[in-house]
């Protein structure tokens, strides 16, 4: 089994978080990974992505090929936009609806929309930054994201991200870590 | 025990457990983290592993040359364009040799995602007759470290490790040893003095050492081949070249992969033999391809980046090198409609912002006037809504082409700089333009730290003002400001008051990057909730 994941979104917005918790799951699952940033001068307001591999099976290239994305988690809608080539027959996308306007040229969010309703492929989005706040924890919007793409990462479990939340923000404090995991919870539930 | 770690860390990792006893870098994308892990790790620490950034690639490179000759295993740290920087002490560091381990670091980054260029780091390990590694995993770059230090060692030369983007940023598990001890001090009893008598014999020792190079090459364990019975194609796969072969055509090929060098030139000879053509896939510039050509002769047809097989320029990509094997995947969606491009901004509240909305007014009141920028967070004044910069070439270009331009008649004629490049390779050429009187506004935008690289130490800090005074600047005109949004107007007016002062003046907009300013400020914080 393999699962080749593309997280996006704009410098700031914590998308490596979510990679390194799916990181952790899957290291202490035992299943094979390979993750590739984008560090430097990208990380200041510009677009930035991580391409996320995991497998049972040995992983050569650190980068996914066109068409062999499995899903595309993204914290910023026109950004999930930007990886379509990248998105398999199959894939799914799951996205924050927020916009996150820092260009004069960011396109009309109604064609936006229009454009990622019209896609084939199943497109689940939810205002992330919202749910987070109504969950008390508004710096948890990026958990919400990944709580909504958890049941489409499939080869690590529900539980298994929940257990790697809890160890990634243990030295953060237990009050973080249950904060975080309401709002992953929270995107769960909104997923289903 | 296994590990999940960049490559760069891999790398850090590595050398530690090598015996590393210092590391010497100036920071620079893709090879930052390396030094980072160095600086925060605990071995190192209760070792006391020097990993204190340097001014830049040439002072750190001298400096590791230095700790090699006195017996310990030195690591030097750089982007691909740093060995620019530091290439007179790299290409003659092969002609006195090495005493203890010297293994130089240089992360390329084809692609150009934060440089200047894509040069290819290899042509500087062939030009200066070294061994070259490159590590095609994050494992293999963790254990070639070990391997580079011994042989580094046994050979008595420096060895570079060449490694590329995708494999300084990417995570994987990796398996890591029981660390080995320092070296001794035991300095080289050898005259290190190249004066050209001893400078011959020196480099004719090089050159015989050639042949044990290629031995190292021909023998070592990352440089294996592999074999089927369809002889129709060969390929040589370099580095992580060799991943997106193995992605595309998995156990299906007949691979010899390479991440040894100087190039294993009996083993290319047995694959062309055998095989109808050659296909070379390497991450960078065309370097082996026509290494291959000439070891190889009419054998075999080479394909590869020269022949249009691969794209001429760029980083290699899964999809690239499918086209190439005739393995290409077909694409689903065509790229969105309703998408535009997000280039990286100045942060807001950055002090650099200031400086530009200044710096704005001044060219738009002069319109002959240029202003020549530098690298770094700043070089974002070239894009909207600053538009405000016309060159950005190489660390401490800004202020050398300010006085050519000068030189030549342009006025008014400005150069904006950071604290950190200042001190890396502006110095020089302030003390040039001040010896020569020369009519140029020279801006040192001084955030307190390295900041484009994620906020290293900068070794000018608190030191501005001496250095300029002690390169003989009139204090007259020399100031400091306070890059805020209130003061734009004074800081505009300083600059019209001092570009119409024929000769060098320097201001210094002094306000610490608020990304560091943050981080101080959380880290002030939580010093005092262990204090309570």
């Amino acid at each position: 089994m393999k699962k080749d994941i593309i997280l996006c979104g704009v410098g700031g917005q914590g998308i490596l978080s979510i990679a390194t918790i799916i990181g952790e799951a899957a290291t202490k699952a035992g299943i094979n990974l390979k993750q590739a940033e984008v560090h430097g001068m990208s990380q200041r307001g510009g677009d930035v992505q991580s391409n996320l591999r995991l497998s049972t099976d040995t992983i050569y290239s650190d980068l996914i090929a066109l068409g062999g994305a499995d899903v595309v988690i993204s914290m910023e809608p026109m950004e999930s936009l930007r990886y379509l080539p990248y998105l398999s027959k199959d894939g799914v996308i799951v996205t924050s609806n927020k916009p996150f306007v820092n260009i004069p040229n960011y396109p009309e969010e109604e064609a936006l929309f229009a454009e990622l309703d019209s896609l084939p492929n199943t497109v689940v989005k939810l205002d992330i930054e919202q749910v987070a706040k109504d969950a008390g924890n508004a710096r948890g919007a990026n958990m919400v994201l990944l709580g909504m793409a958890a049941p489409y990462i499939e080869i690590v479990t529900i539980e298994q991200l929940r257990n790697a939340i809890a160890t990634v923000f243990a030295r953060k404090g237990e009050a973080i870590v249950e904060a975080n995991l309401k709002a992953f919870d929270e995107g769960v539930k909104a997923s289903k | 025990m296994k590990q999940l770690l960049l490559g760069d860390e891999a790398i850090a990792l590595g050398a530690i457990h090598a015996g590393l006893s210092g590391v010497y870098a100036y920071p620079g994308t893709p090879s930052t983290e390396i030094t980072e892990f160095i600086q925060g790790n605990a071995i190192a620490k209760e070792r006391g592993i020097h990993s204190r950034w340097c001014t830049n690639e040439k002072t750190a490179m001298e400096a590791a040359l230095g700790m090699s000759y006195a017996g310990k295993r030195a690591l030097v740290c750089m982007k691909h364009v740093g060995m620019n920087v530091c290439a007179d002490a790299f290409v003659n560091s092969a002609i006195t040799g090495a005493n203890g381990g010297l293994v130089v670091l240089a992360a390329d980054d084809p692609s150009m995602h934060s440089s200047q260029n894509e040069q290819d780091s290899r042509f500087y390990g062939k030009f200066a007759l070294v061994p070259i590694f490159e590590p095609s995993t994050q494992q293999e770059a963790y254990d070639m470290m070990s391997a580079a230090f011994d042989l580094s060692e046994e050979l008595k030369e420096p060895v570079l490790l060449r490694v590329v983007t995708r494999l300084a940023h990417s995570r994987a598990a990796v398996e890591v040893k029981e660390p080995k001890a320092e070296n001794a001090l035991n300095p080289s009893s050898d005259q290190w003095v190249l004066l050209p008598g001893i400078a011959k014999k020196k480099y004719a020792v090089l050159l015989e050492k050639q042949t044990a190079m290629v031995e190292a090459s021909e023998k070592s364990v990352f440089n294996k081949v592999e074999s089927i019975a369809d002889k129709k194609l060969g390929i040589i796969a370099c580095g992580i070249g060799y991943n997106y072969v193995k992605e595309s055509v998995g156990d299906n090929a007949n691979i010899l992969k390479v991440s040894q060098y100087p190039l294993p030139a009996e083993k290319i000879m047995t694959l062309a033999k055998e095989c109808d053509e050659i296909l070379v896939v390497e991450d960078g510039q065309p370097v082996v391809e026509e290494d291959v050509r000439r070891i190889i002769g009419d054998i075999a047809p080479v394909k590869g980046r020269l022949t249009g097989d691969l794209p001429r320029m760029g980083e290699l990509t899964p999809d690239c090198v499918a086209k190439a094997l005739g393995k290409e995947m077909p694409v689903i969606l065509d790229p969105a409609k309703n998408l535009a491009a997000r280039p990286p901004q100045l942060c807001q509240g950055c002090g650099h912002r200031d400086v530009y909305a200044a710096l704005r007014e001044i060219i738009e009141e002069y319109p002959d006037a240029r202003v020549f920028g530098d690298i770094g967070c700043y070089t974002l004044g070239a894009l909207p809504p600053f538009k405000a910069l016309s060159s950005c070439v190489d660390m401490g270009a800004s202020i050398t082409m300010a006085k050519g331009a000068a030189d030549a008649g342009l006025r008014p004629a400005l150069a904006v700089i950071g604290d950190s490049t200042f001190t890396h390779s502006g110095m020089t050429g302030l003390l040039d333009a001040i010896n020569e009187n020369s009519a140029i506004t020279v801006i040192i935008s001084d955030n307190l730290t390295t900041g484009m690289t994620g906020g290293q130490d900068s070794a000018g800090t608190n030191k501005f003002e001496a250095i300029c005074l002690g390169l003989g600047m009139d204090p007259a005109h020399l100031h400091v400001v306070t890059p805020l949004p209130k003061n734009i107007p004074a800081i505009a007016q300083l600059i019209r008051d001092e570009i119409a002062y024929e000769g060098v003046s320097v201001i210094i907009p002094r306000r610490e990057c608020i990304q560091t300013a943050a981080r101080h400020a959380r880290e002030a914080k939580k010093a005092k909730e262990a204090q309570k």
